[in-house]
């Protein structure tokens, strides 16, 4: 048996502040590989002890992997690394994505008291996000709250968009943004040179280094004052005298509503002539006016706001001649070509993907006709056999061009199809359990317009979102009649835009039923 | 060819004495086998590995001139079996695969292996995939070393450390006539670092040069009476001489002082992670010399008994640093501390959590509770007492979304799955079973297909309680890399001659995919080494499928859909095979671009497809994603007072491969998607033609905008 000595207590080595502790957080297919050996080379040829490493295989598949990198100076007689970061205990924290950002945050590699964090605020969404029906975007700005707190230096910028503006990739830039931020011990010349000895691509590696440099350096230049402002007094439409008069007397309407609602009102207004014309503007106004007149400057015209905006998303329903239209307009070929990055020695071949039904072929017909068709399986089943295909059109070609145009021409026609009195029908139903809330039941009014935000897409989507708004509208008059009806029907639209198959909203309803049935 | 080529850091493993190599983990070990003569290597790709696999198959030029042979083998299974080469001849062979799954597969060869013993090192290198980050089941390769008492190698995970466990692999397993398993972890087998390295050495003995010569030894058969013999030559011989190999050339390591009332011992792979924690505790120098005595095991089987003992015994408490469970080595420690009666106090799990990886954050808080229980004089006083309150850190666990693995941008297997969906929307939920490999993705949301996977090629066969039919046909999924595996038996063998009535759809991305883009028998690429282009559809035939439909264009999901309604469907009650063939993208595209952008550099006429959404088309229901998840289809706000909900939109990273509009199409879902062609270098007659076309389309747009009011947005 040995002597059982006593250790001495030993100090903290001072050498290990030495160490600098550096972790990448990416999304699979960033290049986080390829800033890990840029680093890496950097380190070595400036004299330093390096070791990486990071988690290869699937992770690497677009989901989020983890670099680390850890250094010491030369002089250090054979330091020895960890091989994985720990909480706390991370010196330098690049995310190369804004909730890869919080993630670092979560895992605790990013904290006040040594963690400078470089992150890029673009977004690449997850899979979760972008499912939802509505909109299931996580919040950037509670990760940018949260990395205020935790970091001890932040450097925060769209890294992306200044490396692709330059034709590099991130990579290049949040190496940029390493240099500049200046919590590594070496010289930007020396990072530069890191990149040429990698040999691929380095001229636009270095400019986008560049302006990552720069943007540690400087921040993001103030964004330009929102250009929507600006926006509403551009948009004077073209068009022939005639057109440009009637426009006029309608705009002069608008100036005549609430203040607060004039912009949304003519947003609306816009939108509903661009689908029509101004005859059909007109009837907008009129609709949204009998809302305006019983409304309360008190509530902040709420109800007229949300009037305004959602009377003209359901007057501008996706009918074919709206596609056909919007597809065949000069500003549409424009914008794909600038998208497209389409060159004056190129050509674009464009291919549109339509699948018509029997039920939009029918709608296009006079509302007499098309009724008796509806009605009649034989007849539905036989349009269904000529129609219902997936047609590829070629829309840069003469043929599908002017199939397209045809159609979009239609305009005139619209207003005596089936389509359009079924949606006049919807429209002024809804209107109609509107006003029935008005005036003591301010609050139902105005979540049950908010509601026309259930009904959207096509075919099935359209169908599935109708029925959704009819089970909403059901729910809202089991709690009409309650203080917090109108919370209530808010509660059952936020279910209804959660999931796809309406699982949360028949939960919210049942809750309902159990209480108010 | 390989995902990642190593083309130009294999050149570095022609480096000789007096030279410093600097690279990766996986690299050394390559260089370690050239420098120990290895005679033969072969292995199975799969993480942490793979580019193990990819260094030599890119290093076969190297390895023939040295004389070796290199196989790159159908299966864990055959790689251990290729073994057998070192049982009879006087040859070095190593194999490679991850751990525990392809542990799990070759366990029958290594199971006969371990039974023969060898004659010439015997070396399987695997790569222990647990832990954060592992892609598979939590298990360690640990229980099959005990079981087939083959010896396993943990070497701390530093270059010179791994490097030097090679050799001592090779060099044990023949002092002991037993083979050796060198474990390396995820993180080293891509560690970086450096090593001094030394002249490449041809083997001894060739195989080409064995074949001229053959050998056999009768003893080393494993069949009765040899095989009962082979038991006790294992605990009369094998055994003590390994350990004496063992200590006689020091393979574990002690370092710290000679003596303390409390020590530490741990695997080698977690030596590092040791030595951090006790460095934030200020019990180790930034280099690693440590005030509390630690025993590092570099060979974690056997444990040796006279050696461990004499580490623990004087000391009141000792810490085993072990991760996973059961906790082997603790178990086997209690044992021998108990039988000697010894008062040393055992600490391990307990201390640590029985089960998970020892993050950073463990490994310090245990080191921590352990010292401060047993030795806490050791202590620095801001240790013992920091006087500095953590920052409450806003919590960000419901903001953050998880963010899975998933299909690459334009990958092949999106369709299938889509289709497969669609299907389902249209005939019903099914029982459905997944195979290992990419598509397993399809668990995960939006598609959420399948649920269970028994292991690599076995979907279908996991699938066999269902054979007989009922109401609803079942459905399996197997890849093209678990076909050739092991499926073309197991699982559709298995099918065949249960005459199951049910449907498997192959998902054949012409590579093994999901392990880095090996080649495998039906790649349809031409490898100068390997056979390639044997058509899986003529594998099911030969076997006596009868249903198979071959479709070649995975991206058309209406007819996908349409088959996969025909399988499940159709009167025939025989098993149902289709095989959906298209190209890995991310292979594809590594593959293409250079040719592509060479070719328009060349002024050569090339279309670049990419797709798109029209926004104002779009209403943001979102259901193209639902039937997708493709990164490059994504969301974007736009500066719309009267829009609430974001719209698809698709960036530019979209290859064209045509998912989306085919599933808008085939579920009917919108008009919102354009494919648009960039044609570049088109010809003369096609840009006169074009310009034609152009003038008449703007003429008439012109003529419609003269006629009603034209807002300056697109859609105001």
């Amino acid at each position: 048996m040995s002597l059982a000595l006593p250790l001495d207590a030993q100090p903290t080595d001072p050498a290990l502040e030495g160490i600098i502790k550096l972790a990448v957080m990416a999304v699979g297919g960033q290049g986080g590989g390829v800033l890990t050996n840029w680093i890496e080379t950097l380190a070595r040829s400036e004299g330093y002890h390096c070791q990486a490493t990071s988690v290869a295989g699937v992770a690497q598949r677009t989901g989020a992997t983890i670099y680390y990198i850890e250094m010491a100076p030369g002089d250090v007689a054979s330091p020895v690394f960890s091989l994985a970061p720990s909480a706390g205990d991370v010196d330098i924290t690049i995310a190369a994505e804004m909730m890869e950002a919080g993630r670092a945050i979560m895992r605790g590699f990013v904290t006040p008291d040594r963690t400078t964090l470089i992150a890029s605020t673009h977004r690449m969404l997850a899979v979760s996000e972008k499912t939802v029906p509505g909109d299931g975007m996580a919040s950037s700005e509670e990760v940018k709250a949260a990395a205020e707190v935790a970091a001890q230096k932040l450097i925060l910028a769209d890294m992306d968009t200044a490396a692709v503006a330059v034709g590099s990739v991130i990579s290049a830039s949040l190496f940029g943004a390493l240099a500049g931020s200046g919590a590594l011990p070496f010289k930007r010349e020396a990072f530069e040179e890191a990149v040429r000895a990698g040999g691929k691509g380095v001229e636009p590696s270095l400019r986008a280094f560049a302006a990552g440099y720069d943007l540690a350096q400087n921040g993001e230049a103030p964004k330009a004052p929102e250009p929507k402002a600006a926006k509403t007094e551009i948009i004077e439409p073209e068009g022939p005298a005639e057109s440009q008069t009637a426009w006029a007397s309608l705009i002069a309407r608008i100036a005549g509503l609430p203040e607060d609602i004039r912009e949304m009102a003519k947003a609306g207004l816009t939108k509903v002539v661009d689908f029509q014309d101004c005859d059909y503007g007109s009837e907008y106004l009129d609709r949204l006016q009998l809302l305006v007149n019983v409304d309360d400057p008190e509530k902040g015209y709420e109800l007229s706001l949300e009037a305004a905006k959602h009377i003209a998303n359901a007057m501008t329903y996706d009918d074919v001649i709206r596609v056909a239209d919007l597809k065949t307009r000069p500003q549409r070929f424009r914008r794909i070509e600038d998208e497209m990055r389409v060159k004056s020695e190129n050509l674009l071949h464009l291919t549109d993907y339509l699948h018509p039904r029997a039920e939009e072929i029918v709608g296009l017909l006079p509302e007499k006709l098309g009724r008796k068709m509806e009605n009649d399986p034989a007849w539905m089943k036989r349009i269904d056999r000529w129609f219902n295909r997936g047609r590829r059109i070629r829309t840069d070609s003469l043929r599908g061009f002017a199939m397209l145009y045809v159609l979009g021409g239609m305009r005139k026609w619209r207003l005596k199809t089936l389509r359009h009195r079924m949606e006049q029908d919807h429209l002024d139903a809804w209107l109609t359990t509107v006003s029935g809330y008005l005036p003591d039941r301010y609050d139902m009014a105005v979540e049950i317009l908010r509601c026309r935000r259930l009904i959207k897409g096509y075919s099935d989507t359209h169908a599935r979102g109708l029925s959704k708004f009819d089970k909403v509208l059901s729910g809202a008059r089991l709690v009409e009649n309650r203080d917090d009806g109108a919370v209530w029907v808010a509660r059952l639209r936020e279910a209804a835009l959660k999931d796809e198959k309406g699982t949360d909203l028949d939960g919210a309803l049942k809750t309902i039923e159990s209480f108010a049935g | 060819m390989a995902e990642r080529s190593f083309k130009a850091e294999v050149e570095h493993l022609r480096k000789g004495t007096g030279d410093v190599f600097t690279g990766e983990g996986i690299l050394a070990i390559t260089k370690a086998l050239l420098e120990n003569g290895v005679g033969y290597v072969g292995g199975y790709q799969g993480a942490p590995i793979s580019h193990l696999m990819d260094v030599l198959a890119d290093a076969e030029d190297l390895m023939s001139e040295l004389g070796i042979r290199f196989e790159a083998n159908a299966s864990e299974a055959a790689a251990a079996a290729m073994l057998a080469a070192s049982v009879h001849y006087p040859i070095r062979g190593a194999v490679t695969f991850k751990g525990s799954v392809g542990v799990n597969v070759a366990s029958d060869a290594l199971a006969n292996l371990s039974s023969s013993g060898v004659n010439g090192g015997a070396l399987v290198i695997v790569g222990e995939d647990y832990g954060e980050g592992s892609s598979i089941m939590q298990e360690r390769s640990y229980g099959f070393a005990m079981k087939s008492q083959f010896w396993l190698l943990d070497p701390r995970p530093n270059l010179p450390s791994i490097v030097k466990a090679v050799g001592d692999g090779f060099a044990l397993s023949e002092a002991s006539n037993t083979p050796v398993m060198l474990m390396v972890r995820i993180r080293s087998c891509h560690v970086t670092g450096s090593f001094d390295t030394s002249d490449n050495v041809p083997p001894p003995l060739s195989v080409k040069a064995a074949l001229s010569n053959p050998q056999r030894d009768f003893k080393r058969v494993v069949l009765p009476p040899m095989s009962y013999a082979h038991e006790h030559d294992k605990i009369d011989n094998r055994w003590p001489a390994a350990e004496k190999y063992i200590l006689e050339n020091k393979l574990n390591e002690r370092f710290g002082p000679e003596d303390g009332k409390v020590g530490i011992m741990c695997l080698g792979g977690m030596y590092n992670s040791v030595i951090r924690s006790l460095q934030r505790l200020g019990l180790a120098d930034i280099s690693g010399n440590t005030s509390v005595p630690l025993y590092v095991l570099n060979v974690t089987y056997p444990v040796v008994k006279s050696d461990v003992l004499d580490f623990c015994l004087g000391k009141d408490a000792v810490l085993l640093v072990e991760e996973g469970q059961p906790e082997f080595i603790e178990q086997q420690l209690g044992a021998m501390l108990y039988k000697e009666g010894a008062t040393t106090k055992l600490e391990g799990k307990g201390i640590f959590p029985k089960a998970g990886e020892y993050t950073g954050q463990i490994m310090f808080d245990g080191l921590e509770a352990f010292v401060r229980q047993y030795a806490p004089e050791l202590l620095p006083g801001k240790v013992l007492a920091p006087n500095t309150p953590k920052t409450e850190l806003p919590d960000l666990s419901k903001t953050v979304p998880i963010r899975p693995p998933g299909f690459c941008t334009g990958c092949p297997e999106r369709p299938i799955f889509a289709s497969l969906k669609l299907a389902e929307q249209e005939l019903g939920s099914r029982q459905i079973t997944g195979d290992i490999g990419c598509h397993l993705f399809a668990c995960l949301p939006p598609f959420e297909i399948g649920g269970s996977t028994m292991g690599y090629g076995l979907g279908p066969a996991s699938n066999a309680a269902f054979d007989g039919g009922g109401e609803k046909r079942a459905i399996s999924i197997l890849g093209d890399g678990g076909f050739w595996h092991n499926g073309l038996s197991s699982s559709i063998g298995n099918m065949v001659f249960n005459k199951s009535d049910s449907v498997a759809i192959i998902v054949d991305n012409y590579y093994s995919a999901a392990t880095g883009g090996q080649d495998v028998l039906s790649s349809r690429a031409e490898n100068d080494t390997k056979s390639t282009n044997n058509p899986i559809s003529k594998a099911l035939a030969g076997v006596g499928v009868e249903w198979i439909r071959q479709i070649d264009r995975t991206y058309d999901v209406t007819k996908m859909r349409d088959t996969i309604r025909e399988a499940l469907t159709t009167d025939y009650k025989g098993p149902k095979v289709i095989v959906a063939s298209s190209e890995c993208m991310l292979n594809r595209q590594r593959r293409e671009k250079p040719q592509r952008n060479k070719a328009i550099a060349d002024g050569k006429r090339v279309e670049l497809p990419r797709f798109g959404v029209d926004q104002d088309v779009c209403t943001g229901d979102h259901a193209c994603i639902r039937l997708s998840g493709c990164p490059s289809l994504s969301l974007k706000k736009l500066d719309d007072p009267l829009r609430d909900d974001p719209v698809a939109h698709i960036d530019q990273s979209c290859v064209g491969c045509g998912n989306c509009g085919e599933v808008a199409d085939a579920a009917i879902l919108c008009p919102s998607f354009y494919e648009a062609k960039v044609v570049h270098n088109p010809s003369g007659f096609e840009t006169w033609y074009a310009g034609i076309r152009r003038r008449i389309i703007s003429w008439l747009q012109g003529r419609r905008a003269g006629k009603r009011l034209a807002f300056s947005g697109e859609n105001a």
